[in-house]
């Protein structure tokens, strides 16, 4: 190995430092993270939007085939929502359109990340897992006024 | 060297059958694409529906295709590096076993009962025909491998003071690899779902299946990669007439992806629950690891390119991309290695967005995913392989290659039409256009409330270089069919070209001894998948029913049949390829149909009231709260 090897290993090895620190700046500075974990319970597959205060949701969302279980949701613009995501029947996808929030709906387990509504607007949820014939008619709404 | 006639058969079989049914699936990737587009509005065409398509595509393109190529370029690899055939016996076996596994593999697709495509996700059910054929196949490919070492054992024993070739070990890590990342799926494959899929265990743990799957689906990618990789590095430099400009840096290359490409699978599933942050972040990093070889092979074989141009006297800093053996016809296979080198650059750097933690959430399972995948899969790997197949099948059988300038120009045209498939993809999915979805019936068709107009550009750019794509495998199968069919015109060599290196290096001993390589290899697994594991037990609960892709009614397991056939099950699934899918069928659009089968599961007596949808803002009424969860 010359110099030039060793040079570009070390270019390299910097290169994906940055990103490496980006991330990590990302997830503990700014609080941007990978969805996190709950332990399994049955009632996570009854849905349910409770609040919680003036602008806090519980929103407990059940992917089945081929709807999303509440078909549609209404909260007013600026909410906290607190999103538990479960399956009832096979592996479902979660992705909200124009908004960074992408989970799998897993049967047997509990998907958890937390959304900020600021502007007002429909949002549509995408299934982006293979669930089936009726996969591409998957489609669930939140409607932010 | 010449060959004895029964492995040159065996290899030709390798290489003969997996392009015949590329065609299959070549074919079903054209129609995904004019599915996607919204050219037609369609469940099905030509008697397949598109999932089942997708399947085949999957399947044919990416495992048995691949599989079958690098165990018959291992074996010419072996027999040409260590001037001895492989063993009878296993390369026989291994044949059969991968013929066998490739036959039931295709009945259960083609009829239609593997339709999970080919992740094969529980508790979506494929029949166990399937689960077995798969397994079949990868064993097969085991069994190739135990020949090779017998072989290398020999060899060693004969030539104690050379060092290992590049091209072995490059085949050896390749096939290590392999070996310790189907384990996993094997035993997902053959001790989880087949008893599951037969009737014989109720309950499956679909987050362990999932993870047992991404621990073989990320080492797979190296597996087809890795074949790849090691022509660029002992037969790209001397194809552009120039040497390689180091062979320790491939030695360092190959042996990094040794410990680096299993302990990284959870990085397909950073938006699952289960896994920690923790566990996330720690294969997020070892992925990080795995890119580094793949930077130094790109500045490795640039400089080999390089002064390749620079002894044809090119000049400047860049003069030498210039002078290279571009459309070359008596060189074809050049175009092919380089047009693959290409797109992996941009392959490569897409693949370093979905593994960086947090920002796979703006493209995870949309359309951006199968844009970044075909520029390896479909670009080094597939080209690559299709290339070398032509050279390797003209020289084994003693034929003169047919329409041999067709064949130069196809690496230049896919190239040219995967620029337009990926944008579209990626642009696409950057704007939330989900992957493996029929868009054509709903997203893009102008009738369905779904519309969205913003995927309808994305998708045409997608068409178009779909088109352009098949048409350049179009032209490929000519030549290839064509010199397969001809007449035998000179004697059957097996023979490869081979770069030498540009410098005499100093042995590095640590680069030439695999045990410490496989013992890091050994620990780092461990290190990244106890937690995992740990994971899925404490986050997770085994779960009950099995689903058929046409029906939200799981059926009911084969001893119960009789109590349950006169539930909603009977007249839904029964047959239900039929009704259900019909229902489909006939109306292109019709959400209603599919909202009514979806009422008719929640209204079904095995379920609670609780699961239809609530009115927003309604409280928990009777319910019981629910318990405020722990966060992990």
């Amino acid at each position: 190995m010359n110099k030039y090897e060793t040079r570009i290993i070390l270019l390299a090895g910097s290169t994906l430092s940055i990103f490496l620190f980006a991330l990590l700046f990302n997830a503990f500075s700014r609080k941007i993270d990978v969805p996190s974990c709950v332990p399994y319970n049955r009632r996570f597959e009854q849905p349910t939007l409770k609040q919680v205060d003036d602008k806090t949701y519980e929103l407990y969302m059940v992917a089945q085939m081929w709807s999303f279980a509440p078909e549609e949701i209404q909260i007013p613009a600026g909410s906290t929502v607190d999103l538990y995501l479960s399956s009832k029947d096979v592996v479902h996808g979660f992705n909200i359109v124009d908004k960074v929030v992408n989970l799998m709906a897993i049967p047997g387990a509990v998907n958890k990340t937390t959304l900020h509504f600021d502007k007002a607007g429909v949002y549509r949820i995408v299934c982006h897992e293979y669930c089936g014939v009726g996969h591409q008619n998957m489609l669930g709404k939140i409607r932010v006024q | 060297m010449n060959i004895s006639s029964s492995f040159k058969r065996i290899i030709l079989t390798e290489l003969f059958l997996p392009l015949t049914l590329l065609t299959i699936g070549i074919y079903h990737g054209l129609m995904q694409v004019i599915y996607r587009a919204g050219i037609i509005h369609q469940n099905s065409f030509a008697g397949l529906n598109y999932y089942q398509g997708l399947t085949l595509h999957g399947v044919i393109n990416a495992l048995v295709l691949t599989t079958f190529f690098a165990v018959a370029f291992g074996h010419v690899t072996v027999a040409h590096y260590l001037k001895k055939e492989p063993p009878r016996l296993s390369y026989r076996v291994s044949l059969w076993l991968m013929l066998i596994g490739t036959v039931m593999d295709a009945y259960a697709m083609l009829t239609g009962k593997a339709q999970a495509l080919y992740t094969f996700y529980a508790p979506l059910k494929d029949s166990p025909v399937f689960y077995i054929g798969t397994a079949l196949l990868i064993v097969g490919s085991w069994v190739a491998f135990g020949g090779w070492i017998k072989t290398y054992l020999q060899w060693e024993k004969a030539n104690p003071a050379t060092r290992m070739p590049l091209a072995i070990l490059g085949t050896f890590v390749n096939f290590t690899i392999w070996v310790v990342c189907t384990l996993p799926a094997a035993y997902s494959t053959l001790v989880l779902l087949t008893p599951w899929a037969a009737g014989w265990v109720e309950k499956v743990n679909v987050p362990l299946t999932r993870m047992l799957f991404w621990m073989f689906g990320h080492a797979l990618v190296y597996f087809w990669l890795l074949p790849a990789y090691i022509m660029y590095y002992t037969i790209l430099p001397k194809l552009a007439g120039g040497k390689l400009y180091s062979e320790n840096a491939g030695r360092l290359a190959f042996l990094l992806f040794l410990i680096l490409s299993v302990p990284v699978g959870v990085h397909h599933q950073f938006s699952e629950p289960v896994f920690t942050p923790g566990t996330k972040l720690f294969m997020a990093i070892l992925t990080f690891g795995v890119a580094l070889p793949s930077f130094m092979t790109a500045f490795t074989i640039a400089a080999s390119l390089e002064h390749a141009g620079r002894k044809k006297g090119a000049k400047g800093y860049l003069g030498w991309m210039l002078h290279l053996p571009y459309f070359r016809s008596d060189n074809f296979l050049f175009g092919y290695l380089i047009c693959g080198m290409i797109l992996f650059i941009f392959g490569g750097l897409s693949g370093i967005v979905n593994a960086s933690y947090s920002l796979n959430a703006m493209v995870h399972n949309t359309a951006w995913i199968p844009g970044h995948f075909h520029m390896t899969v479909a670009g080094p790997v597939f080209l690559s392989i299709i290339g070398m197949s032509l050279l390797l099948y003209g020289k084994l059988s003693g034929k003169t290659i047919r329409f041999k300038a067709l064949a130069t120009v196809v690496p230049y045209m896919w190239m040219l039409g995967m620029v337009f498939f990926s944008h579209g993809l990626m642009a696409g999915g950057l704007m939330g256009e989900p992957r493996r979805t029929n868009l054509g019936m709903t997203y893009t068709n102008p009738d369905s409330p779904l519309y969205n107009q913003h995927w309808v550009p994305t998708t045409t750019s997608t068409l178009i270089g779909g088109i352009i794509m098949s048409t350049a495998a179009l032209l490929y199968f000519i030549s290839f069919f064509a010199t397969a069919f001809s007449k035998k015109t000179e004697p059957a060599v097996l023979a490869l070209p081979e770069s030498e290196p540009l410098h005499m290096e100093k042995p590095v001993a640590i680069l030439n001894n695999l045990k410490p390589w496989l013992a890091v290899m050994g620990v780092l697994i461990l290190f990244a998948y106890i937690p995992a594991l740990n994971s899925v037990f404490k986050y997770s609960v085994p779960v009950k029913g099995q689903y058929q892709i046409d029906s939200p009614v799981p059926e009911a397991p084969p001893k119960k049949k009789d109590q349950t056939s006169a539930g909603p099950k009977a007249s839904m699934t029964a047959p239900a390829r039929s009704p259900a899918t019909a229902k489909i069928d006939t109306t292109p659009f019709d959400s209603q149909a599919i909202r009514q089968t979806a009422m008719l599961t929640a209204s079904s007596p095995a379920e609670k009231s609780g699961a239809r949808p609530r009115p927003p803002h309604q409280k928990g009424g009777s319910d019981t709260p629910l318990r405020h969860p722990l966060s992990c």
